[in-house]
Order: structure tokens, then C-alpha cells, then sequence
């Protein structure tokens, strides 16, 4: 073999570029199956490896990746719908007219943004409850339970705020009547509801605080904790599993089907 | 005429395993949802209103217009002029890069604040560095009312005859 001809260097640097990217092998054994998890951002949140027992639909029923997954639909139609809502009385209502009726999918999105938040309150809801009933709020898991207590609440915030952006009729009043309920609370409930409206009434200000909290503050917030959460999934030792179905036969053998 | 010998012809070998077949698939399908939400999102960031003032507007009553008459339009941009000669629009647009001018019937000339360009009320450079005149827009008269049309391309000395 002589010097290497041009197309060999070619070659050798494509690859070692490529193997900057992608540090591991084709996935076909154990041990490249497993790098290929580990050494990605975005699946290094998973276990290197999970037990059949813990990923079956029915433990969980997929509810928590349901719920990232819903407010990954949120964050993605939320950011374009922003592209052509000006907080602002009455602009923010003709901008929902104009996204029902004059925006070219303006209507699908706003519905998809709609939806996916109605079905991401009753999904967290059903996340909590099944964990409730299946005891997995327990040691060493009460932190997390606590966690998904404020990712709940986070998301009934994001989901109220957001509820004031169209600007209509049932915005204004669902608005005035969540706030003064804020009001019946003792010593600070006058104080509180002048702080959430910017005023004493729902208004301008009312409108451009709601839309601040709800674009960037409660979603950075629900992101943060929601990373947290995972984190702490992990670090409790995966999803919860009953001591009396823990122990099942035994795992099959490296190299097993 | 040779005889071809088709069993000697070799035959590329064409399958392809189920695994890879639906790998396949299911790739183009993720392709064309991809590529059908890229479209509809560009198609969505493409207003279909503009809050933009009109392109085709009414101005006065040509007759309402007296020879000397500069009228100044700032939403639109535009100078109107009534000359002895007749009916010229001009951009308030600064040729040199694009700041908005100022009319001064004081000093009976147009400036430009930002680098100091200016022009006399035909639009012509008398200073400054301002590389062009000021273009012209069209101008017609319908049932006796001036009209401007900005997309309408004009010559750059043109005078509606009064």
C-alpha cells in the first residue's frame, strides 16, 4: 500500500468528524446500545437500562412523558401564536379574530394551543392521581411528590394566565372573579389582587402582566422544575415498582434476546 | 443478430428486509409531516393584513390645489405638489439611506436630519450626500380628485398636466 490516494484522506476526516458527533458504534450490542443512551444529550435522561416491569404502559400509562410531551406542543405553538398577538386592549382580541379568521392556519394552531392546555391540566391531574394510588409518593419519593405538587399548581397558573389573553367576555370576568378570590384572603388578599391585576380592576396592565407571566415566567419556572422532577425520577431509583413485584425471574443473560 | 442469454444476465439484487422496509416508511413519513409542518409554519409568519397605509389613495379635490401647494402626507411618506406646471407626488424618503425628510417652506427646500442631504422642492440633490433625487410616485385625477398610486412606476421628471 502506497501513500493514501486523495478520496482516502477525504474519507479519514469525514469520519472523524462524524465521530465527533456520534461517539459510539452502530447500536447492535449491549455495550453500543447503552453508549448510544448515555452519550446523548437529549436521551441521557433516560436509565441506561430499565426493567421491562417499569416501562409496561400500565404502570404508568405514560402520563408524566404525556405531559412533557403536551408542553412541548405549548411552548412550540405558544411561541407562534406570540408572532401575532399584541397585549394590548382591544388589539389583543381583533388578534385572536384575525388568528380565527384571516391568518392563514392561525385558527389550527390557536385550537391545537387550546386543547393541548385543557389536556395538559386533566393529564398532570391523572399523573398525580396515579402515582397517588399507586403509593410512589412514598420514601424515598416525597421530594418528587412535592415537586409534582408545584408542577401541578404551575400548570393551573399557566393555564389561568393564559385564559386572559383572548381578551373576550369570559377572559375579563373569569379573570376579575379568579382575582377576587385572591381578595377573601386575610391581611394580604387587597394587596395580592392589586399586584396580580396592576390596578383594581382587570385592565391594561392586567393584560400585560398576565401575558409576561405567562410566555416567560411560569413556563422558564415549569421547565426548571420539570428538569428537577426528572432528575429526582432518576436519582429515587427509576419508576416506582412494589417490593411484592419486584422480585421476578431473572434478567436474561448479556447478549439475550 | 447475437442471441442474449437472459439467465446470464446478472440481476441486482432488490430486497429488502421488513425491518428495513418499515424503517424506510416510517423515515418518509416523519419527512413529509416535517415538511408539510415546515411549509404551513412559513405560510403561517405570512400576514394575509398588513396594518400598512393603502398604496392607492385620495389626496384632495385637484381643484381645491392652488399652484404653490406642498402638501405633506407623513403616514404615507409623500410630498404633494400643485407647480405651475401641474400635479407631482415625491418620496419623503431620503435617497442616501433611507431616513424620513423634513419640508422647510422657509428655506423652500426639503432636508434630511440624519446626514444633512438636501433637495429643492422638486426633488432635485442641492446638497449633502444624497446620491439621487427624490423618486416620483404616480398621481391621476379621477372624477376631479387627485390619487396617488405609490406601486404605479413613474419617469423621475413626471408632471400630471394640470
Amino acid at each position: 500500500m502506497g501513500a493514501p490516494t486523495g478520496v482516502g484522506r477525504l474519507q479519514a476526516r469525514v469520519h472523524r468528524v462524524l465521530r465527533s458527533v456520534v461517539r459510539h458504534g452502530f447500536p447492535d450490542s449491549n455495550r453500543n446500545r447503552s453508549l448510544a443512551v448515555f452519550t446523548n444529550f437529549f436521551l441521557h435522561i433516560h436509565p441506561v437500562k430499565v426493567r421491562v416491569k417499569a416501562i409496561a404502559f400500565t404502570r404508568t400509562y405514560y402520563l408524566g412523558g404525556l405531559s412533557a410531551a403536551l408542553f412541548g406542543i405549548l411552548t412550540a405553538t405558544g411561541l407562534l401564536l406570540m408572532f401575532y398577538c399584541h397585549p394590548s386592549a382591544p388589539r389583543a382580541y381583533e388578534d385572536m379574530k384575525d388568528l380565527e379568521f384571516v391568518v392563514t392556519a392561525g385558527v389550527f394552531l390557536r385550537n391545537l394551543h387550546r386543547w393541548a392546555a385543557h389536556a395538559m391540566v386533566a393529564v398532570v391531574f391523572l399523573h398525580m392521581a396515579r402515582v397517588f394510588f399507586a403509593g410512589a409518593y412514598r420514601p424515598p419519593r416525597e421530594f418528587n411528590w412535592v415537586l409534582g405538587v408545584v408542577l401541578l399548581l404551575l400548570t393551573v397558573l399557566l393555564s389561568y394566565t393564559g385564559y386572559l389573553l383572548p381578551w373576550d367576555q369570559l377572559a375579563l370576568w373569569g379573570v376579575t372573579v379568579g382575582t377576587n378570590m385572591a381578595r377573601a384572603v386575610p391581611l394580604v388578599g387587597e394587596d395580592v389582587s392589586f399586584l396580580l391585576l396592576g390596578g383594581h380592576t382587570v385592565d391594561e396592565n392586567t393584560l400585560v402582566r398576565f401575558y409576561v407571566l405567562h410566555v416567560a415566567v411560569l413556563p422558564l419556572a415549569l421547565a426548571a422544575v420539570a428538569a428537577v422532577h426528572v432528575w429526582r425520577v432518576r436519582k429515587d431509583g427509576g419508576i416506582y415498582i412494589p417490593a411484592d413485584e419486584a422480585a421476578g425471574p431473572p434478567a436474561p443473560p448479556e447478549g439475550g434476546p | 443478430m447475437a442471441l442474449v442469454d437472459d439467465l446470464a444476465t446478472a440481476v441486482p439484487d432488490l430486497e429488502m428486509s421488513r425491518r428495513k422496509a418499515l424503517g424506510v416508511m416510517t423515515g418518509a413519513a416523519w419527512a413529509v409531516a416535517g415538511l408539510g409542518t415546515a411549509i404551513t409554519t412559513v405560510r403561517y409568519l405570512r400576514p394575509n393584513v398588513l396594518f400598512e397605509p393603502p398604496t392607492r389613495f385620495r389626496v384632495a379635490l385637484a381643484s381645491e390645489l392652488s399652484p404653490g401647494t406642498l402638501v405633506v402626507l407623513p403616514e404615507q411618506r409623500l410630498y404633494v405638489v400643485r407647480s405651475e406646471a401641474g400635479f407631482y407626488a415625491l418620496s419623503a424618503v431620503c435617497t442616501h439611506l433611507g431616513c424620513m425628510t423634513r419640508h422647510e417652506p422657509a428655506m423652500g427646500r426639503i432636508f434630511c436630519p440624519c446626514h444633512g442631504s438636501e433637495f429643492d422642492e422638486e426633488g432635485r440633490v442641492t446638497g449633502g450626500p444624497a446620491p439621487a433625487a427624490l423618486a416620483r410616485v404616480a398621481v391621476e385625477i379621477e372624477d376631479g380628485v387627485l390619487v396617488v398610486d405609490v406601486r404605479k412606476p413613474v419617469a423621475p421628471d413626471f408632471v400630471l398636466a394640470a
